[in-house]
């Protein structure tokens, strides 16, 4: 038994590990090596003389040329990931804000069919978002909003808000009502009390909402491609633009990318890993 | 002109149960009353009313000479003690109790040296940099009533404050709460279902059933002279014997019994409950009322011996150690100032 669990696991690790290992083996490869018909995977500080040797010489030029405007694309890599950034960013701050304050109502008062509104902001996940597509399309030419890091934010927030509220609203359920009357008797609004007991009280909701909000927005590739293909572009869209330009795929310089583009999602889910723990089970099971 | 008024307040829930019906009250400032009854009886609801956290459905509720019943909690200057605490987790003991200073916008040093001295009075200088889970009940509660105290506020209100703690705790507490509040002679208002406990804390007993108050008054006038049959039940470890039977001329005669036991105070002839504490009711071979021992219980310094007859049970408290021991013969006298009479129909007090 205890053999073949450590079998799954072992299995499990390089089914989703060795693509990564693969990406970062790429990004410190030249051209040639990434693309050659002999795998190389081990780095060395040299060439190798024979073409079959499985070294390739190790650089680091890739990240360095992240940097340059590579041909078909407008900008470098760098100022697509702060397109990236700045869209997950305020798209996850809306998500967060907006969901939480909708859950609180939910939650703590008598709203006249509740059950059919929460209802309803869980239908407006049943489509494919990318069903939507043409009409957004269109709406968003009407609305100047093509291409606009302002349009993605948007789009972003009203796809994840259903989301959002659902999962804020079961954590903030969890949260006895007599914080808040404590607070309201020693002084305070009802909305000081949100902001001084409550919020802080829904830190782990609040964590789990926003990590499944930003991983959504800051891999979202459909919209971004239709959307902002020119413009604010996102990285997923940048990288997916750089097919067939004169120069061929640049592909260290896709594997440095995506490894940089990784980083941020990774270092933001190890801070909030603590809270993620106890969150996953926490929110969703009704006791 | 009294502190605290309610009048006529009533609540009404959406889904049409009836929570208080009407309930009128008058408190004294600096009085420590005790609202005591069953679990929904409204004895909370009424609480969290003059706390601004529920608001009535109908009547008014006037503090120190100003109507408040509009009031949000805010601005009604209380402190509230919670049955499960209600400390914030997230801060120490000392940021607790600090809380409702900064919403007064009082200086930090000001802050603290109130907290201090509150922490102080209580036995808490030890725990302020503590966090409230890390603390055992009694000192979780102890930190609630710090925080209720802080600000000096025009009323102390208590809802069940004790009810989470064990028995040592709980007697202990309620000393201290008895000690701070005669200190400061702030006027409090204490929920309980424990009668036990309101008798050791009370000024004034109000005592409330099925959302109406039924009996105000000192400890000793409740349990000397409960105003119905509930009261009496109610009030009182273990709770006074009823027995049915009619007044005849002067005389109580039990159901199903040919006895007549000579009343002390006149009352009108006609079907009568007879109430009567178990220290009013003795083991008295001459006694008039004879039954079968059905259970005999030590009960610390006496012992409690339940006589079964015709007429029902009644229990008698006795400090005889030997003798009247289970499905013995055994015959009981009633002392005749401990005898109370009750309105079958009504259930009220025929006195």
């Amino acid at each position: 038994m205890r053999a073949l669990r450590w079998i799954v696991i072992v299995l499990g690790l390089l089914f989703s590990g060795l693509p990564l290992v693969w990406m970062g083996l790429s990004s410190i490869k030249q051209r040639a090596d990434a693309i050659s018909q002999h795998p190389r995977w081990i780095p060395a500080a040299e060439a190798p003389v024979a073409p079959d040797s499985p070294r390739f010489e190790a650089t680091t030029s890739a990240f360095r040329d992240l940097a340059s405007v590579h041909a078909g694309a407008q900008a470098s890599f760098w100022e697509h990931l702060l397109n990236s950034a700045i869209i997950g960013f305020f798209s996850t701050l809306a998500t967060v804000a907006l969901g939480t304050l909708c859950a609180y109502g939910f939650s703590r008062f008598r709203v006249p069919g509740e059950k059919d509104w929460l209802f309803f902001v869980l239908s407006t996940r049943f489509m494919p978002p990318l069903a939507v597509v043409v009409p957004v399309l269109l709406m968003y030419r009407a609305f100047d909003l093509q291409g606009t890091r302002l349009g993605l934010v948007v789009l972003y927030t009203v796809f994840n808000l259903s989301l959002a509220v659902w999962l804020m609203k079961g954590f903030l359920d969890e949260i006895p009502r007599a914080f808040e009357e404590a607070a309201v008797v020693d002084g305070y609004t009802r909305f000081g009390a949100l902001v001084r007991v409550v919020l802080p009280e829904a830190r782990t909701g609040i964590a789990v909402t926003a990590v499944f909000c930003l991983i959504s927005a800051w891999n979202e590739y459909g919209f971004a491609m239709t959307l902002n293909s020119s413009g604010a572009v996102t990285v997923p869209a940048y990288f997916a633009g750089l097919q067939g330009n004169i120069e061929g795929m640049p592909w260290p310089q896709v594997a440095a990318g995506a490894l940089v583009f990784v980083a941020p999602i990774v270092a933001f889910t190890v801070l909030v890993r603590s809270h993620l723990l106890r969150g996953v089970t926490f929110g969703t099971v009704k006791q | 002109m009294s502190f605290l008024t309610l009048e006529r307040v009533a609540k009404l829930w959406p889904d049409g149960t009836s929570a208080v019906r009407g309930a009128d009250l008058a408190i004294q400032e600096g009085e420590l009353v005790v609202l005591l009854g069953p679990s929904g009886c409204g004895k909370t609801t009424t609480l969290r009313m003059i706390a601004g956290l529920e608001s009535p459905t109908s009547g008014r509720i006037r503090l120190a000479g100003s109507d408040v019943t509009d009031l949000p909690p805010a601005r009604r200057d209380v402190g509230f003690v919670f049955q499960f605490y209600a400390l914030y987790p997230h801060m120490t003991v000392a940021e607790n109790i600090a809380f409702p200073l900064e919403c007064a916008g009082l200086s930090h040093g000001e802050r603290d040296a109130a907290v201090r001295r509150v922490a102080e009075r209580l036995g808490l200088v030890d725990l302020l940099q503590r966090r409230p889970r890390s603390l055992s009940g009694g000192d979780q509660q102890r930190v609630g009533l710090a925080r209720a105290m802080v600000r000096r506020p025009r009323l102390w209100l208590m809802d069940e404050p004790l009810g989470s703690l064990d028995a040592a705790r709980r007697a202990e507490m309620c000393e201290l709460i008895r000690v701070q509040q005669l200190q400061d002679r702030v006027t409090t208002i204490y929920v309980t279902h424990d009668q036990e406990e309101a008798m050791r804390l009370a000024d004034r007993v109000v005592v409330m059933s099925q959302g109406e108050i039924v009996q105000v008054g000192a400890p000793g006038e409740v349990y000397d002279h409960p105003a119905t049959l509930f009261v009496a039940r109610f009030v009182g470890s273990p709770g006074m014997n009823l027995v049915e039977g009619v007044v005849h001329r002067g005389e109580f005669q039990p159901a199903r019994t040919d006895v007549r036991i000579p009343l002390a105070h006149a009352a009108p002839d006609g079907p009568a409950v007879l109430g009567a504490r178990p220290e009013h009711v003795r083991l008295d071979p001459t006694g008039p009322l004879a039954g079968r021992v059905a259970l005999d219980a030590e009960a610390g310094p006496w012992r409690h011996v339940h006589v079964e007859g015709p007429y029902g049970r009644v229990l008698a408290q006795t400090v005889e150690r030997r003798g009247a021991l289970r499905g013995a013969e055994a015959r009981i006298a009633f002392d005749p100032t401990g005898i109370r009479l009750f309105d079958p129909e009504s259930g009220r007090s025929l006195a």
